[in-house]
């Protein structure tokens, strides 16, 4: 994040704007990737009027940067009349995409639509491996012709990857991938479990020896040792940090209109459709909830040794079954990290505690190795 | 001295955070923001509305300055917001096409 957008952040969260927006307009999708959290069925979207209305409530409640996602965006009929509307209201918009059924014309409009970025799933540079996980035979050939359109139309383009088993060892492949077609790439450790809950999904994420590989692989991560470090125990400043921007700075609108304070924290806070959503935003109880936690209230995590360095979403615990809880995949990737056990991890399992105990001298080799 | 017309760039992202206005190009991602005074002239950048004019209605008033003065410093931030790419200025009127972006709050 740029200094000045860091700034900006700053004064929103002090003035209490929701500066950033996802806006998914559908849940269904032409792809059907094995580790989606999504249902695909239409359980009524917003229409492209209650769509409209929702998109001037929000330039109004001051959103700046609204991500139009899904599902996949292209399958709304009227996905580019909501973009123009949007563009009209002079948001500032990245759109997320896998992009199949973008190509030249589609792409020119986009362009011409000035859109700021478009991020493209890509989960591999092999199209047995992206296939099998789209489900979707020939997709990764229609996704990377999509991203050329979109780069000769000179449109930013992020290609996202998701780290999963079947996918781990290509993501040197796919960053190589990204470097030759001149487009930036992000990686994805975690795979987040399904909006109702259910947790199938996780189980396709890479275990712990291949997410120790990745936090000790130099271009991702740059200086490992720093990486790796274990801090030092949050500080009085730390212990009064918030989590995330979720319900501070941000939110996420689904297209049945639900609210919540993040597309990865389901926490239903409202519907656009029985309120105005700055109402919503300013008033709702689960947002003021969310808003009032800080570190030192969370019970493991103040206790923890990752405290102040863990990348703990609030959204995760909170489907773990407590937003002031522990996020479990997140503890994984500390412990992955530096070879320190979170105290989540420590006190869930006694038993199993004393054996790493038992076996630290083993577990804590192989960590520094 | 001429009349100059100023009129905002199309494809920008804007939104007024506080009175100040954020804008993001999209062209590079490059983010500005302007202060109350830049904001306001920025608004007020139709492509129809003289420099002028815009200095003597809508700054003179607000912050009690000299004409004189505040156009000078006016037009020296135009040519500035120009060459970031983000107003257009010109000695004739702007026209502005009917779908450009372009109703920043
Ligand atoms: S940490 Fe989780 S809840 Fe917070 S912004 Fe990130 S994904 Fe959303
Ligand atoms: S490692 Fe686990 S217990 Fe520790 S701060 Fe992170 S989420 Fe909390």
């Amino acid at each position: 994040m740029s200094v000045l957008m860091q700034e900006m952040s700053e004064k929103a969260l002090a003035l209490g704007v929701p500066l950033s927006v996802q806006l998914d307009l559908t849940y269904r999708c032409n792809e059907r990737c094995v580790h989606c959290y999504l249902d695909h069925d239409d359980h009524g979207e917003m229409t492209t009027a209650e769509i409209k209305y929702l998109l001037d409530e929000m330039a109004e409640a001051g959103v700046f940067i609204l991500t139009i996602s899904g599902g996949e965006i292209m399958l709304r009929r009227d996905f580019f009349e909501i973009l123009e509307y949007a563009r009209r209201l002079t948001f500032c918009i990245k759109l997320k995409t896998n992009a199949v059924l973008i190509r030249e014309r589609e792409a020119a409009r986009i362009r011409d639509l000035g859109v700021e970025s478009v991020q493209v799933s890509i989960y591999s540079h092999r199209p047995e491996v992206h296939d099998a996980i789209t489900l979707v035979p020939g997709s990764l050939k229609r996704s990377l012709d999509a991203i050329r359109f979109l780069k000769s139309q000179g449109l930013k383009v992020i290609i996202a990857n998701v780290l999963m088993t079947e996918n781990m060892q290509d993501y040197q492949g796919v960053r190589a991938l990204a470097e030759e077609l001149g487009v930036n790439s992000t990686l994805d450790p975690t795979v987040t479990p399904m909006m109702d809950g259910n947790r199938s999904t996780v189980r396709l994420g890479v275990d712990e020896s291949a997410l120790k590989q990745v936090f000790r692989d130099q271009s991702l991560v740059g200086d490992v040792d720093e990486f790796c470090a274990v801090a030092a125990s949050p500080s009085e400043d730390q212990m009064q940090a918030l989590p995330c921007s979720a319900g501070h700075t941000a939110a996420y609108v689904s297209p049945y209109g639900d609210v919540y304070p993040c597309v990865q924290f389901p926490l239903p806070s409202g519907n656009v459709r029985k309120q105005r959503f700055i109402d919503i935003w300013k008033h709702s109880d689960q947002l003021r909830e969310v808003r009032s936690i800080r570190l030192k209230d969370l019970p493991s995590c103040s206790q923890c040794a990752h405290g102040s360095t863990c990348t703990r979403c609030p959204g995760l615990a909170f489907m773990e079954g407590n937003m002031r809880g522990p996020s479990t995949q997140d503890c994984e990737k500390s412990f992955a990290r530096t070879g320190i056990p979170s105290a989540n991890l420590l006190s869930r399992k006694p038993a199993a505690a004393n054996l790493v105990q038992i076996r630290a001298l083993p577990t804590l080799a192989g960590a520094t190795a | 001295m001429s009349k100059l017309y100023i009129a905002r760039s199309p494809k920008l992202a804007a939104r007024s955070l506080d009175g100040e206005m954020m804008i993001m190009s999209g062209a590079d991602s490059t983010l500005y923001t302007l202060n109350k005074t830049a904001t306001i002239i920025w608004q007020a950048a139709d492509g129809k509305t003289s420099l002028q004019e815009i200095v003597e209605h809508r700054i003179v008033p607000e912050f009690e300055v000299e004409a004189g003065a505040a156009l000078q410093d006016a037009e020296a931030l135009a040519r500035e917001l120009a060459g970031h790419g983000i107003l257009q200025v010109s000695e004739e009127p702007i026209p502005q096409p009917n779908s450009a972006a372009g109703e920043a709050r």
